[in-house]
């Protein structure tokens, strides 16, 4: 990754540009909804109002935050790296695979209390295994990541398919494929319960405990990549890969390592709709979360708190989108679609949009 | 917990009131495929849209992105007075069972899949029976005795579609071969007709020269394959016997917009009533349509046959074989 020819400061950097590329995203996306004949203005009350207006809209944005922390941190790890780790999606499909057989065998004897725990180890480790051999692959034969984790995540859909229409599945009576549902003591009970002692009403909204584990792991993953030698060995490896190798690191064992990191936590992900919402493990049940964290990583450029945000802003579009398409029936989900892509673009693809015209205002004081 | 209850009270009360009000409000939740998947999600949307044309009633749908929604969309309708609400899909089972009893006065209906609570109507279809009809057909048009299955997405639904037509076409000549194919294991099975041609091709390739698709959009591809080689196609769901004329030997077709016509009828003149509706042949819930379109393909010898295997089926006479009551297919 590029650095900018000129250091601006953290704010600039991290808060400025980030929101222009946004304002530039959504301004975009008014102009076409003024096209299609609604009042972008109303449009947005309805965005914003649907995921913070009321609490069981503020409870759904941060269920979907919660899936795209997991996923962005995963694809943000992979960029420390140097690596681009496309394979979240079927990192998280087997992460859900090793929370499904976690509950399912141990589900009559333990608590939710202390299944939970086991559960997010059964995760991470699905997780980082299916990061496993296309790691290594890249680390001994240089097969090219992108290409391998691409791979990686259709052998998961197949193989899950495979086990959950004929394996797992409870059998007959059953149409659809999953799993059947693990016992309700195991559990883990929604922040909406937790919560409701306290006056919060976060209504039937899904949100659950896996978003303090992903808090958790935010805080545990820019521990590990500022605080830590083998952050450090990653970082080098990211910015300069032969720079890093003549200062001693050994890049194979590192990249192995980075990716077993990002697999597990895209594999953790798993956690919040598999064990905290559906009570089962259902077919395609990450439903895109996967690649939605490139996009979360790069606009969170990568920093564990960034990633925090821009999860949060990509759970108010998928909330605030639903809500639209309820008020608005002239306006079909595709429209979300629409406003996410534009967000994409403006803030990966073009990022460097406004970033010299900042810098140029910026630069002179810092320098 | 008795917040809830309070809250569950407190918004029937709000939906009995509506009804009161004799204001009558349909709404639809569809399945991730979405209102225009030209398939099972559309066919629900035709029966409403009939409905509007009809009685100028307005209905509001939704169309789901991930499971998580699945609830949220029908609490959601049920708070606003909505009634009944059709939940098109066997994934919305586990939401329904959930939704139901918090809104114990409004009528939710399933389609594809059962639910069994008081204010829910399941509707299912006999996809088994239609498709032996299918297979019936298939043999008897064949020249080569060899015939094709293009399924889906390989889920148990597709298998019953495949496991019926076999058992027809056995039925029919016991020396019959037939090939089976799925397009694939993911959503994205269902639409990917270059696939669904391919499949075709190969099967055309090993003798066959009638091959049925149960495969959503991904059945185009095969359709035209099929047409392309001078062959013959099925159809499924819908009607399709108009997008090759002359080479789509017929369609079997599911009237899930019947069911949802018939069921918003009902609801508004207050005969709606809870419990497990079966649309089978006798039932007109599944049929092989006929038309002006392949009138020339079915022969009297096809009709007949046709006609026979189906009041044999209707009267027990011929026990179709339901690959979902075991999971299992007694003929391949």
């Amino acid at each position: 990754m590029s650095q900018p020819a000129a250091k601006l400061p953290f704010w600039v950097d991290f808060g400025l540009i980030p929101l222009l590329n946004l304002v530039a995203a959504f301004a975009v996306a008014g102009l076409v909804v003024a096209v299609i004949g609604e009042n972008p203005l109303d449009v947005a009350r309805i965005i914003i109002y649907g995921a913070f207006g009321y609490g069981e809209g503020v409870g759904f944005t941060l269920f979907y935050a919660t899936n795209f922390i997991f996923t962005g941190l995963a694809v943000a790890v992979a960029f420390h790296a140097g690596l681009f780790n496309i394979g979240g999606e079927g990192q998280a499909y087997i992460g859900g695979l090793g929370v499904a057989l976690v509950a399912l065998g141990l589900d009559p004897y333990l608590p939710w209390w202390l299944l939970a725990p086991l559960a997010v180890i059964g995760a991470a480790l699905f997780g980082a295994l299916w990061a496993y051999i296309p790691a290594v692959l890249q680390a001994k034969r240089g097969s090219h990541i992108v290409i391998t984790t691409i791979m990686f995540n259709f052998i998961a859909a197949s193989l899950m398919a495979y086990l959950l229409v004929d394996v797992l599945n409870p059998g007959a009576g059953s149409m659809s494929p999953g799993t059947r549902f693990f016992n309700a003591e195991a559990v883990p009970p929604r922040l909406s319960e937790i919560l409701a002692p306290f006056g919060v009403d976060l209504g039937g909204s899904p949100a659950n405990l896996s978003l303090i584990v992903a808090l958790l792991a935010a805080l545990g993953l820019w521990l590990l990549l500022w605080r830590t030698r083998l952050g450090y060995e990653i970082r080098a490896l990211g910015h300069n890969a032969s720079a890093a190798a003549y200062a001693g690191v050994p890049i194979a064992r590192v990249i192995v390592i980075a990716m077993l990191i990002s697999g597990a936590l895209a594999g953790m992900m798993a956690l919040n709709p598999v064990l905290g919402d559906q009570g089962r493990l259902l077919l395609e049940f990450p439903g895109g979360a996967g690649f939605v964290g490139i996009a979360v990583a790069l606009m969170g450029r990568s920093h564990p708190l960034g990633v925090i945000l821009a999860a949060l802003l990509f759970g108010m579009l998928y909330q605030g989108g639903s809500e639209l398409a309820f008020e608005k029936p002239s306006i079909s989900r595709d429209m979300l679609i629409l406003i996410q892509g534009l967000v994409i673009l403006f803030s990966g693809a073009l990022e460097n949009l406004f970033r010299p015209a900042v810098a140029r205002i910026f630069a002179p004081r810092a320098a | 917990m008795i917040r809830s209850t309070l809250f569950a009270a407190a918004v029937s009360a709000l939906a009995a009131g509506g009804a009161f009000a004799a204001e009558f409000k349909p709404a639809i939740v569809y399945d991730l495929g979405g209102r225009n998947d030209k398939s099972f999600n559309e066919s629900a949307y035709t029966g409403a849209a009939k409905f509007k044309e009809d009685t100028g009633v307005e209905f509001r749908d939704f169309e789901i992105q991930n499971d998580s929604q699945r609830e949220q969309a029908l609490s959601r309708f049920a708070r606003q007075g909505f009634s009944p609400i059709i939940s098109v899909g066997f994934s919305h089972e586990g939401a329904v069972s959930k939704v139901a009893p918090q809104f114990p006065d409004t009528q939710f209906v399933i389609v594809d899949s059962v639910v069994d609570l008081p204010n829910v109507s399941s509707i299912v279809f006999k996809e088994h029976e239609g498709s032996y009809l299918a297979g019936v057909a298939a043999v008897l048009a064949s020249e080569t005795k060899k015939v094709g299955f293009v399924g889906g997405m390989d889920i148990a639904l597709i298998r019953k579609f495949a496991c019926g037509y076999v058992q027809g076409a056995k039925a029919t000549d016991p020396k019959a071969e037939i090939f089976q194919n799925m397009t694939g294991t993911t959503g994205a099975a269902w639409a990917d007709p270059v696939r669904g041609g391919e499949l075709a091709k190969s099967q055309m390739a090993r003798g066959a020269d009638v091959v049925y698709h149960a495969a959503g959009g991904t059945g185009e591809g095969v359709l035209q394959a099929v047409a392309d080689a001078g062959k013959l196609g099925i159809g499924v769901d819908k009607n399709q016997n108009d997008l090759h004329p002359g080479h789509v030997l017929t369609s079997m077709v599911k009237r899930v917009d019947t069911a949802v016509y018939d069921t918003f009828k009902q609801a508004q003149a207050g005969e709606w009533r809870p419990g497990l509706k079966v649309f089978g042949l006798a039932e007109d819930g599944v049929a092989l349509a006929m038309d002006e379109n392949n009138q020339a393909l079915i022969t009297e010898e096809i009709a007949a046959a046709i006609a026979a295997a189906r009041e044999g089926v209707i009267s027990g006479e011929i026990q179709v074989h339901d690959y979902m009551s075991d999971s299992a297919c007694p003929v391949q």
